[in-house]
């Protein structure tokens, strides 16, 4: 049996998004910069795509779409694109930028760069529950404050962060507003008509595009400018040949993941429901996600007395995939800044499993789960010195 | 996804002597639930000959902390004290077949466990063996300026990122670098104590 309980890293391709992209990777090669007529279908690719993605975002042109190559590059598209653009306009007034405490390192480690080019950085934190508290940007934000950039929904909790509020004080203050948007997408509606963000980031292989895809959201009138020199590809905002392929796959991915919002939110829910109550029904296991503010696929679970990389790699013997907040999974020593933030206990940050379902996870996956990890945690428990069940 | 040795993914499927040790009469316990890894090593050592009869581990940590402890019991079981005490970390991982170097601290955790273990046996209590232990360098990991220079000496390290994956030292807040920095070329300038 095999379960895979990790999409928040990153999620299968789904089958008609394969298809879509097929032709470009095939016969259908030309570079749709080109001026004949064997170039039509790539540009016509990227105009459905283009609207696709629009739509996905509720925006109301196309051109507020630019494509790049992941979330990453998106978010940092989106930082510097954004800070150089107000600078061109402006007399460098407004010199601070505010993010938060959980972000993805993708937004977290800009913050020593921009300090070496003297932005003033300034951290929100989270609360016990791991959400942001409003008023907190309130204190921090400042005349000079030229960007907000925080996370709609977090990559190892699912917390869902206030970003309404957040943008409407960001605005109140002159200051643009960015979400990394990678986790929220194809889980929860982005909609910059009723949330009016400024830039907001998306990564295709979180939605089943294929991995090398990511898109940006810029609103018409937002000061940018451009972060890769070259061609005029983007309408001159982000150089180099476009991806045709991986664009169409994108746009059908967008397609899809707008129409199952209903079902990740009905049938994704109640199986994350189903698994995260069968777990916590385990001893001393504990949720670290927030129960209201949160994605419908996402729950982070404690073993208290266990470390996460036993648990996975037990886990991984019997085919289950999903991920751990502890420091042993990676080159780091410390377990998961997210975690941590929210002060939960560093002992218990190690013991941290995140599981992350999609729409193609079956009942069965989550059944086997269920049967499997009890066993698996009270293995690794009887080898702990602090177990004394 | 760390690439562990067969040996080290069998020591953690199926550890060998794992469980306490009633009639235990040396005990190690080292690391810290903070930091992500602790090992209790229990040692059975004959009073008359001093030969390690039984050792048993418990450990929380990953997959290398559990191997690593594992076996070391294997190592230490029908040695007398002095024998195993020559058991260096190094030993330990080439037993297991190799370690990630980002793993090597289980393995020094391991040779710390059985130190700790022997002193326990001999009646140094931990306040003393703090004194042995020497300063305080890293409080993010809580590792001494004697326990660096141990690995250094023994595994011949020449970089901070080298400490780190052996001790954890520097590998938090990074405070410390500049002191792991001069401890190396202290080491290996042949000077082996302040």
């Amino acid at each position: 049996m095999f379960a895979y309980l990790d999409n928040n890293a990153t999620t299968q391709v789904a089958p008609e998004v394969l298809e879509e992209m097929l032709p470009f990777l095939k016969e259908e090669f030309s570079n749709p910069s080109s001026m004949y007529e064997f170039a039509r279908r790539p540009i016509k690719a990227l105009e459905r795509s283009r609207e696709a993605v629009a739509a996905f975002f509720n925006a109301s042109y196309g051109d507020e779409v630019i494509f790049t190559s992941c979330g990453s590059e998106s978010d940092s598209t989106a930082v510097w694109g954004v800070l150089q653009g107000l600078r061109n306009i402006s007399n460098g007034s407004r010199s601070e930028v505010i993010i938060s405490d959980v972000e993805h390192p993708a937004v977290f480690n800009l913050k020593k760069p921009l300090e070496k080019r003297g932005y003033t950085v300034k951290v929100l934190p989270v609360d016990k529950r791991g959400l942001i508290d409003p008023d907190s940007l309130r204190e921090a934000i400042t005349e000079k404050t030229a960007l907000v950039s925080v996370m709609w929904a977090n990559n190892e909790t699912g917390n869902v962060m206030p970003v309404k509020e957040l943008t409407e004080i960001a605005h109140g203050k002159g200051a643009l507003m960015h979400t990394d948007a990678v986790q929220a997408a194809g889980k929860i509606p982005l909609d910059v008509q009723a949330i009016p963000v400024d830039v907001l980031s998306i990564s295709g292989h979180k939605i089943h595009a294929p991995k090398g895809i990511g898109a940006l959201y810029l609103k018409r009138g937002t000061p940018f400018s451009s972060f890769l020199a070259g061609g005029h590809q983007e309408r001159g905002r982000r150089a180099g040949t476009e991806n045709v392929a991986f664009i169409a796959g994108l746009g059908k991915a967008c397609l899809m993941a707008k129409e199952a919002l209903p079902f990740e939110n009905s049938e994704v829910k109640r199986l994350r429901d189903k698994l995260e109550a069968g777990l916590l029904s385990i001893p001393y296991s504990y949720l670290n996600s927030d129960r209201e503010c949160r994605t419908p696929n996402t729950t982070n679970i404690s073993f208290e007395f266990i470390e996460g990389e036993a648990i996975l790699l037990s886990m991984s013997d019997k085919g289950i995939c999903a991920s751990t907040g502890s420091a042993c999974s990676s080159e780091s020593l410390e377990p998961s800044h997210v975690l941590l933030a929210q002060g939960l206990p560093a002992k218990l940050a190690h013991s941290a499993v995140r599981f992350s379902l999609s729409r193609y996870t079956k009942e069965e996956e989550i059944d086997y789960t269920l049967e499997e990890m009890p066993k698996i945690i009270a293995r690794i428990r009887s080898m702990s010195p602090f177990w004394k069940g | 996804m760390w690439d562990y040795s067969d040996k080290v993914m069998d020591y953690f499927r199926n550890p060998r002597n794992m469980g306490e040790l009633p009639d235990a009469n040396g005990v190690g316990k080292v690391g810290s639930m903070a930091c992500g890894d602790v090992m209790y090593l229990y040692l059975k050592i004959n009073p008359e000959t001093e030969v390690i009869e039984k050792a048993t581990f418990k450990t929380f940590g990953c997959a290398s902390a559990i191997a690593s402890a594992s076996i070391l019991t294997e190592l230490v079981i029908g040695k007398t004290i002095d024998e195993a005490l020559k058991i260096t970390n190094k030993d330990i991982v080439e037993e297991l077949g190799g370690l990630p170097q980002a793993k090597f601290h289980c393995s020094v955790m391991g040779s710390e466990a059985l130190e700790a273990a022997v002193n326990d046996y001999r009646g140094i209590k931990p306040e003393e063996k703090e004194e042995l232990e020497g300063k305080l360098v890293c409080r993010c990991f809580a590792v001494t300026d004697k326990l660096i220079e141990k690995v250094v000496r023994e595994n011949h390290l020449t970089t901070v990122e080298e400490v780190t994956a052996y001790t954890k030292a520097g590998g938090a807040c990074g405070s410390c670098k500049a002191e792991i920095k001069e401890i190396i070329d202290r080491v290996n300038s042949g000077c082996q104590t302040k």
